[in-house]
């Protein structure tokens, strides 16, 4: 019982990261854009947040440095596809590219000014990330450490996730939004902003992968900077927005699933079943190509998948 | 007021253009290339080294010596060929991102006949493990073809996932089935025997034979074939390509195969020439990489082998940088990306143009 809830418990932790670059891959999806750029924007975001932290000192510059990589790189992908119609696809991937290069770039450069050799954030900065702790609540049997001992990220995550849902399904923007990614041409003949919309959401979504990134590179690893150190969650956050339905609520449930399976191998008995190491890595992509192929058997893929997703929008084509 | 503001156009709109000439587009092209070099030179200033000396480094590393200039040709052989692979899908606008994993499943395949058929003949043991490059790769991409066929099944997610799936296979088989007993529990596969390695021509193995031969050959097949003809109206359109009488689902499945097959050699190549054993960094990125080559080269076979040329200079020249001056190779990822964002940004120049509000408004 008690290995079962430290699972469970694990399960919420790396499936954070998850949480964000599918939030803010579904915002990008819903005004029509693919954006095949989310490790890259998550490792721009891991980058920017850690150094901001590293020299600065401050969570709170950190978590705003890595918002603003994040926003930054999506910036790059929504001139390139948004004003200038470039191919999403192939823009998303050189993005990716970019990122995960620029990030590992700067890391690699950094570590030349450190005199230990390694880049470890200031404990100022660590002392935010620690798991919080309310009297009271925290100290409850179970439900304390199930559901009121995280770090900070993973309540702003979960935070971050209710409020995008609510503003995509419950405002009247939101329902505008969403009928870009159905049909620019009727929204825009509607009197719906449409590039500017197209703008303000990939760049949102941008930035929320970016905090997510921030997860990676601050909290996964204690602290201590590693390259390549979102290491495909990226990928499998793209694949996470069909598994929500490209719910932000849903992506809630979906990532601490996918988190759990990231995990699984530290808390199976091997009384119980014992498998090779690998075979559990390659769990989550495996079983996100299940459900990829389960979905479009059941053709369920039309739930929520905006009509006008990759294509872009030639306002003198309507 | 109100009235007024309706009646304006936009202060910009954006016309498509007539076809530019085909002197201008190259003209405008080689201006983002030119444009992208500058913007990674002010990169490099940012971060206070000189620009110029940089880029000499990397083009004096790449050429400095033979062992350089082999070294470079090494660099070039997987990403000419993966690239060439990934043009094919690209060709007919199925999404390969799968190259990476095409690239692990050819060279898996193949790398169990380096192992336990090592004492085979030399050359027929050659010309096994390259058709079992081409089946393993082909296998990788005709999966994520035929679902997409029978229900259309999202490639580009697909066969991303299979990148990692066919990973994690070479893990799996490193920690256990394939596990060099001679390692002292270290976990890696064992070095081939030197009947399998692949021979040298004029110091560098002859893979890069294999990847020239290939350009030429793709090239011909996009070009003078029937079967190169239906993958680009099936690109263009596939009601097109029904009503014309074409059976799509067989030119998707032939097509992904092949596409599969071409990275598959790539990791034959680069395992059994370059590697000389089995690691989870035989593709190590080359299959990404190989996108950007392809798009950059407008799916065509003569500027690809120009443009991989020119990025494994990058590449080999980018390791020259970091041993003399402490900046990571990651550079070259950077500098590449940088160029392909110039260059998908030109081709909006290409095919549109701006047309300002005319003075006063339109009435």
């Amino acid at each position: 019982m008690d290995m079962f809830i430290k699972f469970l418990v694990a399960a919420v932790l790396a499936g954070t990261p998850l949480l964000f670059g599918t939030v803010g891959e579904i915002l990008s999806e819903k005004v029509g854009h693919l954006n095949l750029g989310v490790e890259g924007m998550m490792s721009i975001g891991a980058c920017s947040g850690f150094m901001a932290g590293y020299f600065s000192d401050s969570f709170a510059f950190a978590l705003i440095a890595a918002a603003l990589g994040g926003a930054l790189g999506a910036l790059i992908y929504a001139f390139l596809t948004v004003t200038l119609m470039a191919n999403q696809n192939v823009t998303g991937l050189t993005l990716t590219i970019f990122g995960i290069g620029l990030s590992n770039f700067i890391g690699v450069y950094a570590l030349g000014f450190s005199e230990t050799g390694t880049l470890k954030l200031p404990d100022g900065i660590t002392a935010h990330m620690r798991n919080i702790h309310i009297p009271g609540l925290s100290d409850l049997p179970v439900v304390g450490e199930l559901l009121f001992s995280y770090n900070p990220f993973v309540y702003l995550g979960i935070l971050i996730a209710i409020i995008m849902g609510l503003y995509l399904g419950r405002t009247q923007t939101g329902l505008n939004v969403q009928s870009i990614g159905e049909n620019p041409a009727a929204a825009d003949a509607a009197g719906i902003r449409v590039i500017f919309w197209k703008y303000f959401n990939i760049l949102l979504g941008g930035a929320i992968c970016g905090i997510g990134g921030a997860y990676c590179s601050m909290i996964i690893n204690r602290g201590v900077w590693i390259s390549n150190n979102v290491g495909g969650l990226g990928w499998i956050a793209v694949a996470l927005v069909i598994f929500a339905g490209w719910k932000p609520v849903n992506a809630i449930g979906g990532s601490f699933v996918f988190g759990a399976l990231r995990v699984l191998k530290y808390y199976m008995p091997k009384s119980v079943i014992d498998l090779p190491v690998a075979f559990y890595d390659m769990l989550p992509f495996l079983i996100t190509a299940l459900v990829l192929v389960i979905s479009s058997m059941r053709k369920s893929r039309g739930i929520g998948l905006p009509a006008a997703l990759g294509l872009n929008y030639y306002r003198e084509e309507r | 007021m109100n009235t007024q503001k309706l009646s304006h156009e936009p202060l910009i709109r954006v016309v498509k253009r007539t076809e530019r000439p085909p002197r201008q587009v190259t003209l405008l092209r080689a201006l983002a290339l030119v444009l992208s070099i500058l913007a990674g030179g002010l990169f490099i200033l940012s971060l206070g080294y000189n620009p110029i000396e940089i880029y000499a480094t990397i083009l004096s590393g790449a050429f400095r010596s033979k062992i350089a200039i082999q070294g470079t040709v090494k660099i070039m052989i997987p990403l000419l060929i993966s690239s060439l692979g990934v043009t094919l899908a690209f060709k007919m606008k199925f999404w390969n991102i799968g190259a990476e994993g095409q690239i692990i499943a050819g060279a898996i395949v193949a790398s169990y006949f380096a192992l336990y058929h090592s004492d085979w003949n030399h050359w027929v043991l050659i010309v096994v493990m390259f058709l079992a490059g081409v089946i393993g790769g082909g296998i990788w991409g005709l999966i994520p073809a035929l679902c997409k066929m029978k229900w259309n099944t999202n490639e580009t997610l697909f066969t991303l996932m299979l990148n990692y799936i066919a990973l994690h296979i070479v893990d799996y088989l490193r920690d256990g089935p394939w596990k060099d007993p001679g390692s002292q529990g270290f976990p890696k596969i064992a070095r081939f025997d030197a009947n399998v390695m692949l021979d040298k021509v004029l110091g560098v193995q002859f893979g890069w034979i294999v990847a020239l031969v290939l350009a030429a050959l793709i090239y011909i097949y996009l070009r003078y074939t029937k079967q190169g003809y239906e993958i680009s109206v099936v690109g263009e359109s596939t009601e097109t390509a029904r009503y014309a009488g074409m059976n799509v689902r067989r030119i998707v499945l032939r097509t992904m195969f092949l596409s599969g097959a071409v990275c598959g050699i790539a990791g034959m190549v680069q395992a059994t020439g370059s590697d000389i054993t089995l690691t989870d960094a035989v593709a190590g990125g080359v299959g990404f990489t190989a996108i950007i080559v392809a798009w950059l080269s407008q799916l065509n076979p003569i500027t690809i082998t120009v443009v991989s040329f020119l990025f494994s200079v990058l590449e080999k020249g980018s390791s020259v940088v970091q041993s003399s001056y402490g900046l990571s190779t990651d550079c070259a990822d950077v500098l590449q990306s940088i160029i392909l964002f110039f260059v998908l940004g030109c081709e909006f120049f290409i095919r549109y143009r701006f047309v300002m509000r005319k003075k006063g408004g339109n009435a």
